[in-house]
């Protein structure tokens, strides 16, 4: 009996945008312009949110944080194409995505300085808290959108995980699970080449790991984390086709962490000022600009009035969150349900002891 | 030499894998970062990069191989990141790691060790400053080692390569860099399971470990009503049940301290050893001084909730005073 081919599969990347601000007009998304100022706004306040960020964190009036910069344009591009009834399960470096999706600056703030009050996400929006231990939320996008296929409902779950994520059981579990059950669940990877001082050359061996969807049976698909239209282009396929039913789909967002892993991190230790310049060429604000001038978008005069926009934001958020005091007894207060007697003493010696 | 916590543990580290060829250092940014605290700085120059690996981000993955890396004669001594980061790999410690030997029979071992960083009071994100060794403790089969400082922790260390089975080193983060001592240059080792007399004294007993011997020594210092005894356990298994009943029995009075939540925690099963073996000795009541029954809050409450000098002093003094 010859041997034959039980599996062929084929990973495509998607860019629309080139690093000079250069077009595909057969792959351009035709968004109207207030979308598209809407989009280049927020990736400005995300920068300015950012930089505002870890300059706090010298100063120590900020705990460690960490840094967005240079992947704004994937993460503004995937969270303004979500509706406001897709959930939005992120990891730890999803700033520009909370913010994009109308998570204050004050809130993130107070997530930042030490506060668990700034986990708490607003009434109205669908997006869970940071997670931190690596790719544990995965599973739990899978779960929400598990439900909302059950609820019939026509939204989509959104994951945000790093290449190093793609290590974890939990993230292989997740989207094994989504295959399985045909679930409308976005995996969307920002893939910015390192985990702390790991490259992704020794997180797999794999070529892409947009490819690795193919093994759990659905879409995978690679584009230009920092072309902001491409990612969004992408993340609309990706959505319509969860809405009508045809499942998930995995997004590998091409990128680059410009900054540290976190504040406490020194990225001097594992890569060279020469890839971080060749970069910064990429930039997805940059070349952003550059299109949208193209399209009289944009000019000097936008320029300042969006940086004075989010620097007036971003002070005011800040001086919010300083403001704020937490109440000692809220380390109790959420726990369970209802308050258990033992908690109830606890909270009373910790006052006892407050008092001296 | 006078040493830090972190250059005490390389000292360790270093001494060691010169010694014993088997032994391979593995984790997530120990090669190229030197690790995240900076605590295997310098062994990827010194060994090369097949006994310093920079692993993939995959806690279970990394102690799932080295339980096989164990079995098969190396000795691995890995490194997850954060306290709260070896959940992911509980599965590997408590179904396999502690149980190969007595499965096989004694055909095949486990001298793994997994060395984490531990403990809160550094203002960390959430999941960085967890002490849940009671859980390790609980696992028949592992042994849990937490050392006060750099001399305790090189010598711990050591012993902890040299065990035939696993052992969990949790190293107080708080105390990485918090103060220097002389620590002998030459190797030497602590044998687990012996509880160390940290201070003599004759009224009160305080028992405890990791950070929080410091700070029970500050308030035994500082006391002037109480002559104070501390008990630093090192080992929480072995446990050295001997030690701590002798101390309890001069002194009649008992304080535990621990950072970890309170319920179900580590300083239960030592009230308990105190209540079945010493308890017509006791003057007073057994009293824990503990986190409370919560996750340990963010930076801004970190300090409502860790165990300080102040909550401590009060619970010798009442218990003293009793």
């Amino acid at each position: 009996m010859p041997k034959k081919i039980v599996f062929e599969g084929k990973t495509e990347y998607l860019q629309v945008l080139d690093e000079n601000g250069a077009v595909d007009k057969t792959l351009e998304p035709k968004l109207d312009e207030n979308l598209l100022r809407k989009i280049y706004e927020n990736m400005v306040r995300a920068r300015v949110f950012d930089r505002k960020a870890i300059s706090l964190q010298r100063q120590g009036r900020c705990y460690t944080y960490v840094p967005t910069e240079g992947q704004e344009g994937a993460q503004v591009g995937s969270a303004l194409a979500l509706q406001k009834a897709d959930f939005g399960v992120p990891s730890f470096r999803e700033n520009a995505v909370y913010l994009a999706r109308g998570v204050s600056m004050e809130q993130l703030f107070l997530y930042w300085m030490g506060n668990e009050e700034g986990s708490r996400m607003p009434a109205d929006q669908n997006n869970l808290p940071v997670a931190i231990p690596v790719g544990s939320q995965v599973p739990h996008a899978v779960g929400i959108a598990w439900a909302m296929k059950l609820k019939k409902e026509k939204a989509a779950a959104i994951t945000y995980f790093g290449d190093g994520a793609t290590s974890e059981g939990e993230v292989h579990e997740g989207m094994n699970f989504a295959g399985v059950f045909q679930v409308p669940c976005i995996f969307f990877c920002q893939n910015n080449q390192y985990a702390i001082s790991t490259p992704i050359t020794k997180q797999t061996h794999a070529q892409t790991i947009a490819q690795k969807a193919l093994a759990y049976g659905f879409e995978g698909l690679q584009v230009d984390g920092n072309d902001v239209l491409a990612v969004y282009a992408a993340t609309k396929a990706a959505l319509e086709k969860a809405y009508s039913g045809k499942g998930p789909t995995l997004i590998e967002a091409i990128t680059y962490r410009m900054q540290a892993h976190t504040t406490s991190d020194d990225p001097k230790k594992y890569r060279s000022d020469e890839e971080v310049e060749y970069w910064k060429k990429k930039d997805p604000l940059t070349r952003f600009q550059v299109y949208l001038k193209g399209k009289r978008l944009w000019d000097e005069e936008y320029e300042k009035k969006v940086q004075e926009a989010a620097t007036r934001e971003v002070e005011d958020a800040v001086r919010k969150a300083e403001a704020y005091k937490p109440n000692p007894e809220d380390m109790f207060t959420y726990l369970n349900a209802e308050l258990t007697q033992d908690l109830k003493e606890q909270m009373q010696e910790m006052k006892k002891s407050m008092e001296g | 030499m006078e040493l830090n916590l972190v250059q005490a543990i390389n000292q360790a580290l270093m001494q060691e894998m010169e010694r014993d060829a088997s032994i391979i250092v593995m984790g997530e940014d120990v090669g190229r970062d030197g690790g995240v605290f900076r605590v295997t700085q310098g062994l990827l120059e010194k060994f090369g990069e097949q006994r310093v690996v920079d692993t993939p981000l995959a806690e279970a993955g990394i102690i799932g191989t080295a339980v096989g890396l164990a079995i098969k004669g190396m000795k691995p001594v890995a490194e997850i990141q954060f306290d709260g980061f070896t959940y992911l790999a509980f599965n590997q410690f408590i179904s396999h790691a502690a149980r190969m030997r007595n499965r096989s029979r004694g055909r095949f071992t486990v001298p793994l060790v997994l060395r984490a960083p531990w403990g809160g009071g550094v203002r960390a994100l959430e999941h960085h400053s967890e002490s849940m060794e009671a859980i390790y403790a609980h696992v028949p089969g592992l042994n849990v080692v937490i050392p006060s400082g750099p001399k305790e922790a090189k010598g711990l260390l050591i012993s902890s390569i040299r065990m035939p089975d696993p052992v969990i080193f949790f190293e107080p983060k708080r105390l990485y860099r918090a103060f220097k001592e002389e620590v002998p240059e030459e190797p030497y080792a602590i044998p687990l399971g012996q509880a160390r007399v940290a201070k003599e004294g004759s009224d009160v007993t305080i028992v405890t470990w990791g950070s929080l011997v410091r700070t029970s020594l500050e308030v035994a210092d500082s006391l002037k009503e109480a002559s104070v005894e501390v008990v630093d356990i090192r080992s929480l298994s072995p446990f050295d049940e001997k030690t701590v009943l002798e101390s309890v029995k001069k002194t009649g009075r008992a304080v535990i301290v621990h950072e970890a939540p309170r319920t179900g925690a580590f300083g239960a099963e030592i009230a308990a050893r105190i209540s079945e073996k010493a308890l017509l000795n006791l003057e007073a009541p057994v009293r824990r001084v503990t986190g409370y029954d919560v996750p340990i809050p963010l930076a801004k409450l970190e300090d409502y909730y860790l165990p300080d000098t102040s909550r401590i002093k009060k619970a010798v003094q009442e218990v003293a005073a009793f």
